[in-house]
């Protein structure tokens, strides 16, 4: 039974049966029990035409669930009533089904639920283990989704930014469990780029191939995290690497610049330096600028910092660093890296292990800790061992 | 079949034997305890005994309710908190023994000087309903 098949025609038969005027959640009950009769039908009679098929099977079931549902009889006769919604412009049912698993309305983590249960197809069990939440607890937020936007109506275009926003979240969420979120995010950013013409779709999915394509760089064996400038570069995938750089190249001439657009170019300069030392760094503040002109964002001012740390020399960037607010995540990590750079190195190993103990996540954690290490190893520094007053032992 | 939690605390704990904090080590210990930490976990999984595994941020916040229609209130993080959770796994095993074996064995994960750090941690056992057998 070919899965990749049937995931893959999933978004437009549940974007027909919304469209054409099914409540959401019980079109994607529908279609789910179509589906698994595709399952059982398919291997010894495949129909010559599968979207055609599981659509006919989907609206059947859609009907008779309606029909037997009498506490629904009201809604049915309201959908007899309505005129079809009219031809949507220059999209596609797919498509409509992004901006409605995307919708406004919905929080992030609904969205992103919502988009991965209906646009890619995933079970809820999958999606549960992916973000490790229990099943029940998945169930609920899709459900809950789903009834949100049951109301949405097609009839005018979505939001793309949230879409995108949505997307990218998917990919960042990276891998645990069985389903690689980042590769999935890369599909559906993919479908959704040949559905729609818009720099920024582009531009996104630019930015997650070239971020993948170091994927195999980004982590030691043992598992930890290996900086850009240490990554081995003969390990990233420059098939993947050509084709961002052909996708992002393409969308930029369009000039209708945005921040995934500005984040893949920042992204391609890192990927296009054969060695970390010939990093055009100058270019990449000046993108930083860019970006900090579209997104006004703390995050960009402070990797914009770092950036001019390499451009014109640590003392600039610890200047830039001083302009912005220290609670900024990875701002004590940054003045860590930038004060090592400067040659302060007994500031550094305490700045990395302050930085250490605000980190986020525990890869990050001991990262910063064995940069920390590094440097309290040195016999130049072995006067100030013992200076943590921290009880721990982890 | 019976959980335990085992709490590791940055805080409250008796002194390891071991105690050298973390960014003392040589990159190599760091490896090795985390290899071992890794292995213990991914063997636990394979035995069926593993349940999950948590680190916790230093730094939290108090907070407490402060009556209808009120935001509530949020205080700390508190220097003089005694105890301080650092993280946990929940185990899942058949019997006590096994229990006080495993925690034992994550005790004696290697630290300074690829020495066992002795760390003290705390074996508390989840409160479960018993199924009760009237026969």
């Amino acid at each position: 039974m070919n899965e990749a098949l049937l995931r893959s025609l999933t978004p437009s038969v549940l974007g027909i049966l919304v469209r054409r005027g099914a409540d959401f959640a019980a079109a994607e009950d529908a279609v789910q029990d179509a589906l698994v009769e595709a399952v059982r039908v398919w291997p010894d009679d495949m129909p010559r035409d599968p979207k055609g098929w599981l659509v006919t099977v989907a609206w059947r079931r859609f009907l008779d669930a309606t029909r037997a549902d009498v506490s629904r009889r009201r809604r049915e006769d309201r959908i007899d009533d309505e005129p079809a919604p009219g031809p949507v412009p220059a999209t596609d049912d797919t498509l409509q089904l992004y901006f409605l698993c995307a919708h406004p309305s919905l929080t992030p983590s609904s969205a992103v639920a919502l988009t991965l249960r209906a646009v890619g197809g995933l079970t809820t069990r999958q999606i549960a283990q992916a973000y490790l939440v229990p099943e029940a607890t998945m169930a609920q937020r899709i459900s809950r989704a789903k009834r949100t936007v049951s109301g949405a109506r097609f009839d005018r275009p979505g939001d793309v930014a949230t879409v995108l926003r949505t997307l990218y979240l998917v990919f960042n969420e990276g891998y645990s469990g069985d389903v690689d979120l980042a590769a999935e995010a890369i599909r559906l950013t993919r479908q959704l780029a040949a559905a729609i013409d818009h720099p920024e779709v582009a531009g996104l999915l630019s930015l997650m191939l070239l971020h993948h394509a170091r994927r195999a760089a980004r982590t030691a064996p043992d598992g930890s995290l290996v900086p850009l400038a240490e990554q081995d570069r003969g390990r990233w995938d420059t098939g993947t690497i050509a084709e961002g750089i052909g996708i992002l190249q393409t969308a930029l001439s369009r000039d209708r610049l945005g921040e995934f657009q500005a984040q893949a170019a920042i992204a391609a300069l890192h990927a296009d330096a054969p060695t970390a030392e010939e990093t055009d760094w100058v270019q990449i503040v000046e993108w930083y600028d860019e970006l900090a002109a579209l997104t006004d964002s703390p995050v960009v001012r402070l990797n914009r910092a770092v950036a001019v740390g390499e451009a014109d020399g640590p003392r600039a960037g610890l200047a830039a660093l001083a302009d912005l607010d220290d609670a900024l995540p990875r701002h004590t990590a940054a003045a860590a890296y930038l004060h090592e750079r400067d040659g302060d190195l007994v500031v550094a190993a305490r700045l990395y292990a302050d930085a250490a103990r605000k980190a986020t996540n525990l890869a990050e954690r001991a990262h910063l800790t064995r940069q920390a290490a590094r440097l309290n190893g040195r016999p130049e520094l072995l006067g100030s061992r013992g200076a943590d007053p921290r009880p721990s032992c982890s | 079949m019976a959980k335990y939690l085992l709490l590791k605390h940055y805080r409250g704990a008796p002194e390891a034997a071991n105690c050298v904090p973390m960014e003392q080590w040589t990159q190599e210990e760091i490896s090795a305890h985390m290899k071992y930490m890794h292995d213990f976990a991914a063997r636990l999984e394979e035995t069926g005994e593993f349940v999950d595994g948590q680190a916790l941020a230093p730094e939290g916040t108090w907070v407490r309710y402060d009556g209808e229609g009120r935001p509530p209130v949020t205080d700390g993080p508190f220097a003089e908190t005694k105890d301080l959770i650092a993280g946990w796994m929940v185990i899942d095993v058949d019997t006590y023994e096994r229990a006080v074996e495993l925690a034992g064995e994550l005790s004696a994960a290697p630290g300074a000087g690829g020495e066992p750090i002795h760390e003290w941690l705390e074996l508390r056992p989840f409160l479960a309903e018993q199924p009760t057998i009237t026969e």
